[in-house]
């Protein structure tokens, strides 16, 4: 009895979870326009949606935004994980996660409005009447995916044997190649889920963009923002659904990379220790 | 290039540099100038004047009655967010805590569905996902078209706090169930176990173990829940129908108005606010997570 009432209220959650996004899913095929009236399946807003010029050049803004903010973050942030673990200073190693910290405590509003002051700031001192532009999105979001990186790849590197690199070069390995054979590869399943993360926090902000962004640079939450201030029709809910699997299919490659990854571990620790799996840290 | 990896420590210096001047320049500049344009009016000179704004503005509102009272305009909306997000904390966490609980329960491939089935709506974009909340609680939505086929009478809930808190706790509920069944799922059951061997009640198990070694996983859920509750305004907007005005609205409006000045001396002192719960919740768990040690 008891299993029973606590599955019920398990399976309320669940579908407390799941009720807008279904209602998303099917009204997008509504034929109407109606968001709360379901008359017949069609795929008239997926058409009329690639018709939707500004929102195709939204798309196209995010996907540029994203992959730039991607690719900075992901090498500047894989920098600092194999720069910081090498670090002995621990004044600089206690600022170094504080400040890391910042973005991913704070507010998006307060991370917003604080980068939007300083670029307004900034571009008073040029006599710029209008600062915010494609620029300061990108520095805004590479800001953001930034400590999601660093995050990513910090444990892998802690994880390596610190012996292993000298190791490959007491047997004759240059600096440059030691590092390539032994610390790229650990270090890339790691650079792999933090640059996925990056790309699909970005894709995904709203806030931050929203306070960052000119009038110039629309990306696709910005967009939908404006077309919901307006009547909606079921073209956004199209788009969403888009959006959706897109960003799904991503995260289960990264799923599966890390699990990939793991797996490997697992299997090369049980060689080297004999069955006995051993953690460090 | 060949240098940066032969004096490693060296290297680890020239590595770093990026990184630490992209934090100073974006991260801890930016912080600052939400302080300067707090203390500064429109011609960067120093001045009180936009905090005490906040804290002096009065409004006359209307009661039910006819008669008009006096508030405080800002510090009511800080105390409605303040309100609001507590309460849908509070929510999150007894919805969170025992569903964290039963799928830390379920055998291995059964959890990691249930976990992956928690994660996926916080995929779909945010603001769609409260616009179809919205279309699902309307005057004549989804909700009350089937109340009425089963010949119930309309609710009113789109407006009210009541929706603007199921907006929140839909919204953040993910980042609450994350945290505690991280801590529970690595729990030792062995300890439950023992206790009810030796006589617990399922009650005092839950208050005496596992409640206790929850608690890092809960403190951290509440941060999660409460810091982007306090300072959400689209919620507030779509489902609040633009009745429940929140500090994030009111730090929002003042931007579109390009009063740039006053939405910061808002933005720092809700800054402030979020400090100080941070240290609260840093101080309860150093004393009851690590018993008084560090």
């Amino acid at each position: 009895m008891k299993k029973i009432i606590s599955n019920l209220l398990t399976g309320i959650v669940y579908v407390f979870l799941f009720a807008p996004i279904v209602v998303l899913l099917v009204f997008s095929f509504n034929e109407s326009k109606s968001l709360s009236v379901f008359s017949e399946p069609s795929l008239y807003w997926y058409k009329e949606l690639l018709k939707d010029r500004n929102t195709l050049e939204a798309l196209r803004n995010t996907l540029v935004l994203a992959s730039s903010a991607t690719i900075i973050s992901t090498i500047i942030g894989t920098a600092a994980a194999w720069g910081i673990v090498r670090v002995k200073s621990k004044v600089y190693k206690a600022t170094f996660n504080t400040v890391t910290d910042i973005p991913l405590t704070n507010p998006d509003i307060i991370t917003g409005i604080s980068l939007m002051l300083m670029f307004v700031f900034v571009g008073s001192f040029f006599g710029a009447r209008n600062s915010l532009n494609f620029w300061t999105m990108l520095i805004a979001h590479v800001t953001f995916c930034l400590p999601y990186v660093i995050l990513q790849v910090l444990p892998k590197l802690r994880q390596m044997d610190k012996a292993l690199p000298e190791a490959a070069m007491d047997l004759g390995c240059t600096p440059l190649r030691a590092f390539l054979k032994v610390e790229f590869p650990e270090m890339l399943p790691g650079m792999i889920t933090g640059a996925i993360m990056a790309f699909t926090l970005s894709l995904d902000d709203f806030v931050i963009s929203y306070f960052t962004s000119g009038t110039g640079f629309q990306t696709l939450p910005i967009r939908i923002y404006s077309m919901t201030k307006k009547t909606v029709t079921p073209k956004m809910y199209a788009l969403a659904t888009i959006i959706f699997f897109i960003t799904l299919a991503l995260l289960l490659i990264s799923n599966m990379i890390d699990a990939k990854s793991d797996e490997e571990e697992h299997k090369k620790k049980k060689k080297i220790f004999g069955g006995k799996t051993h953690e460090k840290n | 290039m060949m240098r940066l990896f032969k004096g490693r420590n060296h290297a680890s210096n020239t590595v770093l540099a990026p990184y630490s001047i992209w934090a100073f320049l974006f991260i801890i500049v930016p912080m600052v100038c939400i302080a300067y344009f707090a203390f500064t009016d429109n011609n960067f000179q120093f001045t009180t004047e936009n905090i005490s704004r906040f804290f002096t503005t009065v409004s006359n509102i209307r009661n039910e009655d006819g008669s008009i009272t006096e508030i405080h305009t800002y510090l009511v909306i800080l105390c409605r967010s303040l309100k609001l997000a507590i309460i849908s904390t509070v929510v999150c966490l007894f919805i969170g805590y025992p569903l964290a609980y039963r799928i830390a329960r379920a055998n291995t491939k059964f959890q990691k569905t249930m976990m992956t089935l928690i994660m996926i709506p916080m995929w779909m974009n945010f603001l769609i996902r409260t616009y179809a909340w919205m279309t699902i609680l309307q005057d004549a939505g989804i909700l009350n078209n089937i109340f009425t086929k089963f010949g119930m009478s309309s609710v009113r809930i789109i407006g009210t706090e009541g929706a603007v808190i199921l907006g929140m706790v839909y919204d953040y509920l993910p980042y609450m169930v994350l945290p505690i069944y991280s801590i529970m799922v690595k729990m030792d059951y062995s300890l439950i176990e023992a206790a009810h061997d030796l006589g617990c009640s399922s009650l005092s198990v839950l208050k005496r173990i596992i409640f206790p070694l929850s608690l890092p996983g809960v403190l951290s859920g509440i941060t999660m829940v409460l810091i982007p509750s306090i300072s959400t305004f689209y919620i507030s907007q779509k489902l609040g129908n633009g009745k429940i005005f929140l500090i994030g609205d009111a730090i929002e409006g003042q931007y579109v108005a390009n009063n740039l000045h006053f939405a910061a001396a808002m933005a720092f002192v809700l800054m402030v606010i979020l400090l100080v719960v941070m240290a609260l919740v840093k101080y309860f768990t150093n004393r009851y997570v690590y018993g008084g040690a560090e």
